[in-house]
């Protein structure tokens, strides 16, 4: 089963290793990896996707939790959650082109005489629609930054 | 008021200073010069200059888990760094408290390939509880506070502290002094059992009819065997312990099952099958314990104590888990239990008693093979346990390599005090049993130490045996000699049909009498059944002196009982024809 797991670390030199380090000595598999500093630039924010049944994403959680860099560890996925990521792709000129990433709710962000750049934001879900839908027009590059997420119940992940 | 400009270095032999250390493990190198000048300077710490960096660690470690202290190392970088290796993940392994010190080369010459560069810390990162790399030498005080804390406290472990060269420099100096208080707001390990789950565990000890009591490493760890000991006063449970956890209940106490798991007693391996309660303290529940986890004590209630969370339903699901030291836990335990003293029925489980006698009787261990004479007129190895046993009167603090020795070591000699075993448990690192048996003794300089070991072990740190003639350490070093790595050959002797590929070594064997003596220590050899009680006791009546006690051993003997892979904890083998399944 696909899980959503969010933590906060220090933000500090080594934090991101142990982490990611503690899934490859474990035998647990990362699907999805987002990291960036918070508002609070002492801690960076993390979010996963991983798949497992209960006990495996309990053990996952504990082991997280066991990291002395990590502050604290949800698992989004328990309860109600947005989770959303962004697309970004290059494509030759066309007006095809650009019609087709309006009407699938897509920006254009940069456009040369060649070339466009644009982005598609969305769950996991519909990013894979979008991107099988863009297929036909045979992007040049396409790159996915992974889920990212937050609690829609009263559950918060700060400190 | 003015404060002291000091260099990196001596701030950070300061700073241990504060920490209560008054012994280092170590071998000096480049990278680390600067650090051993201030060493030199100094009075308060004492350094003790083993061979091989290996040892150092060993020996901080067996000072750590003999005296509850942490143990302190100093190495190099590179080479000096990874032959410390293997003794970090021993450390880590069985949860001691060590903190190494590594030497790392100048800032700017990281990540550019340079002489004698290793990244320590991406190293050690999977088997250390936490590493730091010092970016300043401002840093160097709350640095060490941290790591110190951090290693001894909740689940104890190594912490690496990677110094890099510069940092040290002494003509670098800065205002230096040391850090009071310490917060971390990450790590703040919980020492309380929530009391809704300790009256949980309280119903089902009331109810129980055939509870066992398993404990392990955390119990020694935490200091809690006057609270163990105490509860199984109040209870009347039998006890048993794992490997790590042996002496936390007395070895010659009344409800004592002896060992449990792999090399476990039948009696022990059968109450823990068949029992309904297993009360199960700083333990893990390890594959070597529990066999198929599938098959492990399937009509027992389970109530598991342990100080790290991660630890709790991780291989067998329990019904009460409870967060939380040994010590503090079984503390509210026993409160808990006296507020009902009313309710504890201790006839209610006699007949739970009676079936262990009964499993005793049957199978158990025999303590009286010294009476005996074996067929092949060899001295058995378990005859070797029974006669340092007899000669150290049960007193001396044991360290133990890796092999059969270590099993018959576990399953003959009763430890009666925590902290008195110490072996590799966890990693099963051959090499262990001499360099911590050094620790042990500095730790204890006036104490009994022996190292129980085989001619395999013995020879991956032998070069400590130089150490131990530079410091007077008179550690008795037993040579369970069966001329082959035992337990390799007792596995290919049960699944390969005695092809005994690798773990005999011909005629290579060296004089071991020879070798102790061109260390300058005393060397003894033993053959015969008959001559073994004079050997071990002239072996101990050397008091000052090392003595390596060669002892020629049966080498066809194998360690029972011994699980059946794959089964429950009541398949064993007996001996090499006896089997307890169909």
């Amino acid at each position: 089963m696909r899980r959503v797991v969010a933590l906060l670390m220090e933000n500090q030199p080594g934090a991101l290793s142990r982490v990611v380090g503690l899934f490859s000595q474990r035998g647990y598999n990362i699907e999805s990896l987002i990291v960036a500093p918070t508002e609070d630039s002492s801690l960076s924010r993390l979010t996963m996707t991983t798949n497992g049944d209960a006990n495996e994403i309990e053990q996952i959680t504990k082991q997280l939790n066991k990291l002395i860099d990590v502050v604290k560890v949800i698992d989004l996925s328990e309860e109600d959650y947005v989770g959303r990521e962004l697309l970004l792709l290059k494509l030759e000129l066309s007006e095809e082109a650009e019609k087709q990433i309006k009407e699938l709710g897509g920006f254009i962000v940069f456009k040369s005489e060649s070339l466009i750049n644009a982005e598609f934001v969305g769950s996991s879900e519909k990013i894979d629609e979008i991107q099988s839908s863009l297929d036909k027009l045979k992007p040049l590059e396409i790159v996915r930054t992974g889920l990212s997420g937050i609690s829609s119940t009263s559950r918060t992940l700060t400190i | 008021m003015n404060k002291e400009k000091i260099s990196g270095a001596d701030a950070l032999m300061r700073s241990l200073k504060e920490e209560g250390v008054d012994l280092i493990f170590g071998y000096p190198g480049g990278a680390s010069l600067h650090i051993y000048d201030a060493l030199f300077n100094q009075q308060a710490v004492q350094h003790i200059l083993v061979r091989h960096e290996q040892g150092a660690v060993h020996a901080a470690d067996g000072y750590a888990r003999s005296s509850g202290k942490p143990g302190v190392v100093f190495v190099t970088s590179g080479p000096g760094a990874t032959n410390a290796i293997t003794g970090i993940a021993t450390a880590h392994m069985d949860s001691t408290p060590i903190v190494v010190i590594s030497g790392q080369v100048k800032r700017h010459l990281i990540g550019t390939d340079s002489f004698q560069e290793t990244d320590m810390i991406g190293i050690s990162r999977p088997i250390v509880k936490y590493s730091f790399l010092v970016q300043k030498a401002e840093d160097i005080p709350i640095t060490i506070k941290k790591a110190f804390h951090i290693a001894t406290t909740g689940r104890p472990g190594p912490v690496v502290i990677d110094i890099p060269k510069d940092v040290t420099d002494p003509d670098y100096k800065f205002e230096y002094s040391y850090p009071q208080e310490l917060d971390i707001r990450s790590y703040k390990p919980v020492k309380e059992g929530h009391l809704g789950q300790i009256r949980k565990a309280v119903k089902l000890i009331l109810k129980a009819e055939k509870p066992v009591i398993y404990t392990g490493g955390g119990v020694i760890q935490n200091n809690a065997s006057e609270e163990l000991v105490e509860l199984v006063n109040l209870l009347n449970f039998p006890v048993t312990n794992t490997l790590m956890g042996l002496g936390a209940y007395p070895g010659t106490g009344s409800k004592f099952l002896g060992m449990l798991g792999m090399h476990g007693t039948y009696e022990a391996n059968m109450a823990m099958h068949n029992c309904d309660l297993i009360l199960a303290v700083g333990a893990r529940f390890d594959d070597r314990i529990t066999n198929d986890p599938a098959k492990f004590a399937l009509n027992a209630k389970k109530i598991h104590i342990d100080i790290d969370p991660a630890s709790l339903s991780k291989i067998i699901k329990v019904d009460v888990p409870i967060v939380g030291s040994a010590k503090i836990c079984l503390y509210q335990l026993i409160k808990e239990l006296k507020r009902k003293i009313s309710k504890i029925d201790k006839e209610k489980i006699n007949p739970w008693l009676q079936q262990i006698a009964s499993w005793r009787k049957l199978h158990g261990l025999n303590h009286n093979l010294l009476e005996t004479v074996s067929s092949t007129k060899k001295i058995l190895p378990q005859q070797v346990i029974q006669s340092l046993y007899k000669e150290t009167n049960g007193n001396a603090y044991i360290t133990s390599d890796v092999g059969q020795h270590q099993m018959f070591a576990a399953q003959y000699y009763f430890f009666d005090k925590p902290r008195q075993w110490i072996n590799s448990g966890g990693l099963g690192t051959m090499g262990f049993g001499l360099p911590a048996a050094m620790g042990v003794q500095l730790a204890f300089p006036k104490a009994t130490v022996a190292c129980i070991t085989g001619e395999g072990s013995i020879q991956m740190c032998i070069q400590e045996l130089s150490t131990c003639l530079q410091y007077d350490l008179p550690i008795k070093i037993i040579n369970v000699n069966n001329s082959s790595l035992g337990m390799v050959k007792q596995w290919q002797d049960m699944q390969y049909e005695g092809r005994l590929s690798q773990s005999t070594y011909e005629d290579s064997l060296p004089d071991f009498v020879k070798l102790a003596e061109s260390y300058g220590h005393i060397g003894i050899k033993v053959e015969k059944p008959e001559e073994l009680k004079n050997a071990m006791n002239e072996c101990f009546n050397l008091k000052n002196k090392l003595v390596f006690l060669d002892v020629i051993v049966d080498r066809e003997e194998h360690v029972y009982p011994m699980l059946e892979a794959g089964m429950s904890m009541q398949d064993m083998w007996l001996d090499k024809k006896t089997k307890t399944w169909e």
